[in-house]
């Protein structure tokens, strides 16, 4: 398998007043033309892991990494305008609430030309054409009125929808996509997840894919890294993942209530200080 | 056993005149003292309307409602908030961000005519599981799980009857919240509580009650033992699409 993206060693740092916070510790991984899934609780780190690929971690965070490269190039040498041109071309992130990232006061169809035609020299007709086959791809019913519409007049599903549409549609060949249905209930996370599965696979694309959900994980993607406090604790293929041999993951899957295996009291996690100090486990398939 | 909760054809509505929107429609349950009674449904399905309905935080409804065999009217007396007490989804957005939780948990004391107050807070602390060192705390200083320990202590405050649990975990890590919803169950079986509990989880749900009503549209479409639902002997094509999606998350 081809790597697209490969990251070194990479560590986020925060300045605060009690000195440096690490959020992400070390962490290694690369990225195929596969669905890697990121999975952890809140605070381990695995959103930031997403945006510093992304370079989307703001002052006064620090990004330090060996390298993170994309076809052999490092992304960290790159200038802020190359890095523009990267975002969306070539790597795009679909974020958790269709609510906050989508622009309030623009139609739909304003936002998916717009991010159209940063990345492809296209007229308007074209450029709306593209953009209403692309909302047909999500499934997305009656997409000329949706094109008219404003953000508020869709529900949270379609609005995960139009969210991917438009990270989809300069045709990237990495998609990032941060807990991207847990806003949605658990019926249309399926629809949702089968739209994206579907436009990844006939694409060849590489998903990175960002979530608390292990079961969700483990259902959706190929292989899946578990992040703890900064560092990846373990690497495993999706569908042996209730074979983990971490006491973080076996913690995590413990905890869950299961629906056709009643309980009287669910395990509760005790956390191992040993876990946090433990070396980052390299994710490279 | 008597009945802590009936609602008997209740129908809320939002908005008014031309915009009026139905959004439960002639839904009836009942809930025996010391039970624990679930609601499933998608989001809009109105599972937490009816919840907002006991509360009195739906003023627009009709039907009949009764806690506890009184007949509730348009207007919640103090007693009624000494029985029914309820506890909200997101515990970053229900407690106040300038309030310690001592000063939280002393108003709705203090509001409902305790005098003991000073035991009464560090009890309650110690029944969630935080003791009295969390007592000068504002939300801010506390974790996610933490912050709804201190919403379920306010709920336990006026040591109520019945407690509405509105999504308790949906905002928390599942680390989390097997602790609360351990918590929640050791709370019920020492204090005899009886819960109406609403979550889109249906492992949670069924984890958590003996019977829920299954929602969709504002109507309630069955209600139904979890050890029925379990089995899968529902009878309903919506709640079999319902445990279809959450057993297969990926279609």
């Amino acid at each position: 398998m081809s790597t697209l993206l490969d990251v070194d060693n990479l560590w986020v740092k925060f300045p605060t007043r009690n000195g440096i916070f690490d959020a992400v510790r070390g962490v290694s991984f690369s990225l195929g033309r596969e669905r890697l899934g990121i999975v952890g609780e809140s605070g381990s780190g695995k959103s930031l892991t997403g945006r510093a690929i992304l370079r989307l971690i703001r002052n006064p965070g620090i990004v330090e990494a060996g390298h993170i490269s994309l076809h052999g190039e490092n992304l960290l040498d790159k200038s802020e305008k190359d890095m523009r041109a990267i975002r969306g071309e070539k790597i795009s992130m679909v974020m958790q609430d269709p609510k906050f990232s989508l622009n309030p006061v623009m139609t739909v169809g304003d936002q998916i030309i717009e991010a159209y035609r940063l990345h492809a020299k296209a007229s308007k007709s074209e450029a709306y054409k593209k953009s209403v086959e692309m909302l047909e791809a999500v499934a997305i019913r009656d997409p000329k009125r949706v094109m008219k519409a404003y953000p508020h007049e869709m529900s949270g599903g379609m609005g995960q929808r139009i969210m991917i549409a438009m990270m989809l549609i300069p045709n990237p060949e990495i998609l990032i996509a941060d807990e991207p249905t847990s806003a949605l209930d658990v019926s249309v996370q399926g629809q949702v997840l089968s739209i994206m599965d579907k436009l990844v696979k006939d694409r060849g694309m590489g998903l990175l894919f960002i979530s608390h959900d292990l079961n969700l994980v483990s259902q959706f993607c190929d292989r899946v890294l578990i992040m703890y406090s900064g560092r990846i604790v373990e690497v495993c293929d999706a569908d042996k993942l209730h074979e983990a041999q971490h006491p973080y993951t076996k913690g995590l899957l413990g905890s869950l209530p299961k629906f056709d295996e009643p309980s009287d009291r669910l395990q509760v996690l005790t956390r191992d200080p040993a876990w946090r100090d433990a070396p980052s486990v390299e994710g490279r398939a | 056993m008597s009945t802590a909760i009936s609602i008997e054809k209740l129908s809320v509505y939002f908005g008014e005149h031309h915009d009026l929107f139905q959004a439960v429609k002639n839904a009836s349950l009942s809930v025996e003292q010391g039970a624990s009674f679930g609601l499933v449904g998608e989001s809009g399905s109105g599972k937490s309307t009816i919840l907002k309905a006991i509360t009195g935080l739906a003023p627009q409804w009709d039907g009949h409602m009764a806690i506890e065999g009184a007949d509730l009217t348009h207007k919640r007396d103090r007693a009624f908030y000494k029985t029914v007490q309820m506890v909200f989804q997101d515990p970053y957005a229900s407690l106040h961000p300038r309030h310690s939780v001592d000063q939280v948990l002393t108003e709705t004391l203090h509001l409902h005519g305790f005098d003991d107050i000073n035991n009464r807070i560090n009890k309650l602390l110690l029944d969630v599981g935080l003791g009295p060192a969390f007592r000068f705390r504002y939300p801010h200083q506390l974790s996610g799980g933490q912050r709804q320990r201190v919403a379920i202590a306010r709920a336990l405050a006026p040591e109520p009857d019945i407690l509405l649990l509105d999504e308790p975990t949906s905002a928390l890590d599942v680390s989390v919240q097997a602790e609360i919803l351990n918590l929640l169950s050791d709370l019920r079986s020492e204090h005899g509580l009886t819960y109406l509990m609403v979550s889109h989880d249906l492992a949670v749900v069924a984890h958590m009650c003996e019977r829920v009503a299954v929602m969709q549209n504002g109507e309630i479409v069955e209600i139904i033992d979890v050890a029925d639902m379990r089995a899968g002997k529902t009878t309903q094509d919506y709640t079999a699409t319902l445990l279809h999606a959450s057993a297969n998350r990926v279609a």
